[in-house]
């Protein structure tokens, strides 16, 4: 085991990253622990207001349109596809980082172009989610929906929802503008002359943890 | 030069980003003081627009002050300058709160944490562990320019027809909610989330960059155990700030929702007196408010006091010529504080109805502080104790530093028990205790930084005998201000009253609110005399002639009297030994650059 680590490589000693890893990673795992607050804090915000409640909406009685079908109810099904669409766009995203290691330019930026479609696949999607629930006559401040015993809820259901999903909408909004900047980036050749992908690493922890933070979001407001 | 290879990624890239450094090129006026990227000057841009903040927010308690001091007088010229809001020669209620409010928000967040933690964390980052410059220069420029922005924001919310924000620095909801509630909540509290949320983004870009410099580029042999007390002060600091105020910035949003969208989230069963009228939110908790804010609220207390402490720790070594006693004691306490700081922000809301189970959770936790902080204060003591003393003004400061953290502690344990805090919340106690902990100590340690540095800022020295008549007059000024206060706080007087003179409990010390307001007054005056002093010297001041002035081991004096953009002339010296090797083996420092030799003690 201990010869596993070089004798005399001194990590902590100055003149090198201790993490042998480059200032904007480093910066942008710390910013991503500071968005994490952020959500931490809403979603807890979130949980106290709804447990201060006596009732709650049933999501299986909200959440259960589907584009196009018409009037067929299928629970939760429209939310899983935007799930698996984020989640696959993840994927995509490994694909490009991988690439980008390996240094071949054109599978980049085929990976990114998916990663992209994926993001506004799923912004597309809550784009009709919300104005479905518009329609139903839900929005901030305005809640159609029953509680689950059949009391009249307050506003703070749609109030949650609309604010959460849609300040990380905002999120997956800025991810894809950043992914684009990258796509064109790594066109015009810009990585290939450095010699390294590595901003297409820091886009795609960033893009994971935008994933990430769908799954917290996804899990309060459909599931729970 | 490994650094440089490591940290600006690889290959070609790092070698033209030496000879940026290295070389210097054709700077314009615009580069170099206003959209500047050098943490130097970075530094001075920050310090300035605290001072600036600092001069408006010391006049406004001037104000307040004059009100309370003097309740039944008429000052006619007060009229002249602030028309309706001091109508007949009177400070107004609403411009008593409006001053209040911005008093505390100015102090708290654009001095104490953009001015002392964007001043010395710009300054002293690079320099002390070996940087040429921070990790990211150009986010560096954007931090101080989102808090410029934030300033100019908060700023011109002074001059709107409505007022500031006036519901006291806290913004509690339901108040800040309700433009129909109070004036203050009208356009000026938007002007405040406002100006807040880009100060959340100046505080996030700096403590960005303070975090991955002092990870990624200290110089070689700079290990972190190596590192001054002040860049440990810093580090903790800004991760303090990355990971509190975006829990600020949630609840600001949501209370932005809850003015302008109908939304409840803080708001339920409310009747406004002035419309008559019954507001339909329902379900919201306007403690969920006062919990998000304090868990920003309460860290950012040691946001403030944190590089106080480091600043005091450094400069009163060098002034003792010794060792800071207890290094690693040192820095553990600084963790140790830093943990605890998230895990105590309920103390501020004993009273609002907090469960009396969680509330004693809350008075443990609160009380471990006093362990650390008694750790720290011991070992500056004995860093003091049988030192060959150096009575700079800096180290003044650091001295008159620790007498205030001292005594304002000390009431901090008063407080910190809930069934205590049932009589002692909202009095003026709770203005006695705070602003000596953590304003006027901050204070201190920031104008110990000022005095101790300028030389390495200026390439000059300020005036030594305006130093100290702004020493001895503040911290004198300090005590006899806010010493008074504990005596009305535990008699019952409450805070954030315009006029006391209605009650006979409180009538009593009118004399006394007299006294504190003239030398608040006497006080302030003095800080004018040191805003003089310090743009004086910049201009006028006596020439630094030697490298290393205060004869101190530390990195920044290795430089040149007045450093470029890239600081060191060829290159970064490499580090044998930590900061502190004062009065050894016969000598009276060594510098960090110096290798150990064969025949040294340990230590």
């Amino acid at each position: 085991m201990s010869q596993a680590i070089p004798a005399g490589t001194k990590w902590w000693n100055g003149g090198k990253s201790p993490y042998n890893v480059e200032y904007g990673k480093l910066m942008m795992w710390f910013f991503l622990m500071s968005d994490a607050f952020t959500f931490g804090a809403f979603l807890i915000s979130y949980g106290t207001i709804r447990f201060s409640s006596n009732s709650w909406p049933n999501p299986n009685e909200v959440f259960r349109s589907f584009p196009i079908v018409g009037e067929m109810k299928i629970p939760l099904a429209f939310v899983s596809l935007m799930t698996f669409i984020l989640i696959m766009s993840s994927v995509t995203m490994v694909l490009a980082v991988a690439n980008g290691h390996a240094g071949k330019k054109y599978e980049v930026a085929k990976w990114l172009g998916w990663t992209i479609v994926g993001g506004f696949a799923f912004l597309g999607c809550q784009a009709w989610e919300w104005t479905h629930l518009h329609h139903e006559g839900a929005w901030w401040g305005r809640n159609p929906f029953l509680n689950i015993d059949g009391t009249q809820s307050s506003t703070n259901f749609t109030n949650f929802f609309f604010t959460i999903t849609g300040f990380h909408g905002f999120h997956v909004f800025s991810g894809v503008i950043i992914n684009i900047i990258m796509l064109i980036m790594t066109l015009k050749g810009s990585f290939e002359k450095r010699g390294h992908y590595l901003m297409i690493e820091k886009a795609g922890l960033y893009w994971h943890f935008v994933d990430l933070v769908w799954v917290f979001v996804f899990t309060c407001f459909y599931l729970l | 030069m490994s650094n440089e290879a490591v940290i600006h990624g690889h290959g070609v890239a790092a070698a033209t980003h030496d000879e940026h450094h290295v070389h210097h090129h054709k700077e314009t006026f615009i580069t170099k003081y206003v959209f500047s990227q050098d943490h130097k000057m970075i530094c001075k841009q920050f310090l300035i627009t605290g001072m600036i903040w600092a001069i408006l927010g010391g006049l406004m308690s001037v104000l307040f002050r004059l009100q309370l001091g003097y309740p039944d007088t008429t000052f006619p010229w007060l009229e002249d300058i602030f028309g309706k809001w001091a109508k007949g020669g009177k400070i107004q209620p609403e411009f008593y709160y409006a001053l209040v409010t911005m008093h505390g928000t100015v102090l708290v967040f654009f001095v104490l944490t953009g001015g002392l933690s964007g001043t010395f964390a710009n300054f002293l980052i690079p320099l002390q562990c070996g940087a040429r410059d921070m990790a990211s220069p150009f986010l560096n420029m954007l931090s101080y320019w989102f808090f410029f922005l934030a300033s100019i924001v908060i700023f011109s919310s002074l001059f709107l027809e409505t007022g500031p924000a006036s519901g006291g620095w806290t913004v509690y909801p339901p108040l800040s909610a309700l433009g129909d509630a109070n004036e203050g909540s009208k356009a000026g509290m938007d002007f405040w989330i406002i100006g807040m949320a880009l100060f959340v983004v100046s505080s996030l870009l700096g403590g960005l960059n303070y975090i991955t410099t002092i990870l990624n580029m200290r110089t070689k042999g700079m290990s972190m155990t190596r590192l001054p007390l002040t860049i440990w002060a810093l580090f903790f600091t800004a991760i303090l700030g990355v990971l509190s105020f975006p829990v600020l910035l949630s609840g600001l949003i949501l209370l932005l929702f809850d003015r302008h969208a109908g939304t409840s989230f803080y708001l339920s069963d409310i009747f406004i007196a002035s419309t008559g009228k019954a507001l339909p939110n329902e379900g919201g908790s306007a403690i969920l408010f006062q919990h998000l804010f304090w868990f920003l609220g309460h860290p950012e207390v040691y946001i403030i006091i944190l590089p106080a402490m480091g600043l005091v720790s450094e400069v009163m070594a060098v002034n003792s010529r010794k060792p800071i006693f207890g290094y690693m004691a040192m820095v553990g306490s600084l963790f140790a504080i830093a943990i605890l700081a998230f895990l105590v922000w309920a103390h501020h809301m004993f009273v609002t109805g907090l469960n009396p189970f969680l509330g004693s959770v809350f008075v443990l936790l609160t009380l471990l502080i006093a362990v650390p902080s008694a750790i720290k204060v011991f070992n500056w003591l004995t860093t003091l104790w049988r030192g060959n003393l150096r009575f700079t003004p800096g180290m003044l400061f650091a001295i008159g530093f620790v007498s205030l953290f001292i005594s304002g502690g000390l009431t901090g344990i008063f407080l910190g028990n809930s069934t205590l805090d049932i009589h002692l919340h909202d009095t003026y106690f709770v203005i006695a205790h705070f602003h000596i902990v953590m304003g006027v100590s901050a204070f201190f340690g920031m104008f110990c930084g000022v005095y101790h540095w300028f030389p390495k800022m200026f390439g000059r020295y300020m005036n030594n005998t305006m130093s100290y008549i702004h020493f001895w007059v503040t911290f004198l000024g300090a005590y006899l201000i806010f010493w008074p206060m504990h005596y009305e706080g535990l008699a019952g007087m409450p805070r954030r009253y315009l006029d006391y003179s209605g009650w006979v409990s409180f009538r009593q010390f009118g004399d006394l609110n007299r006294f504190i307001s003239t030398v608040a007054m006497v006080v302030f005056a003095v800080q004018l005399m040191f805003i003089f002093n310090f743009f004086y010297s910049i201009f006028k001041g006596r020439k630094v002639t030697s490298q290393n002035p205060w004869g101190a081991n530390t990195l920044e004096w290795t430089t040149p009297i007045r450093p470029g953009h890239g600081n060191w002339i060829g290159e970064i010296p490499e580090v044998h030994r930590w900061a502190y090797d004062y009065g050894k083996d016969g000598r009276e420092f060594i510098p960090q650059t110096e290798p150990i030799s064969a025949n040294e003690s340990g230590h």
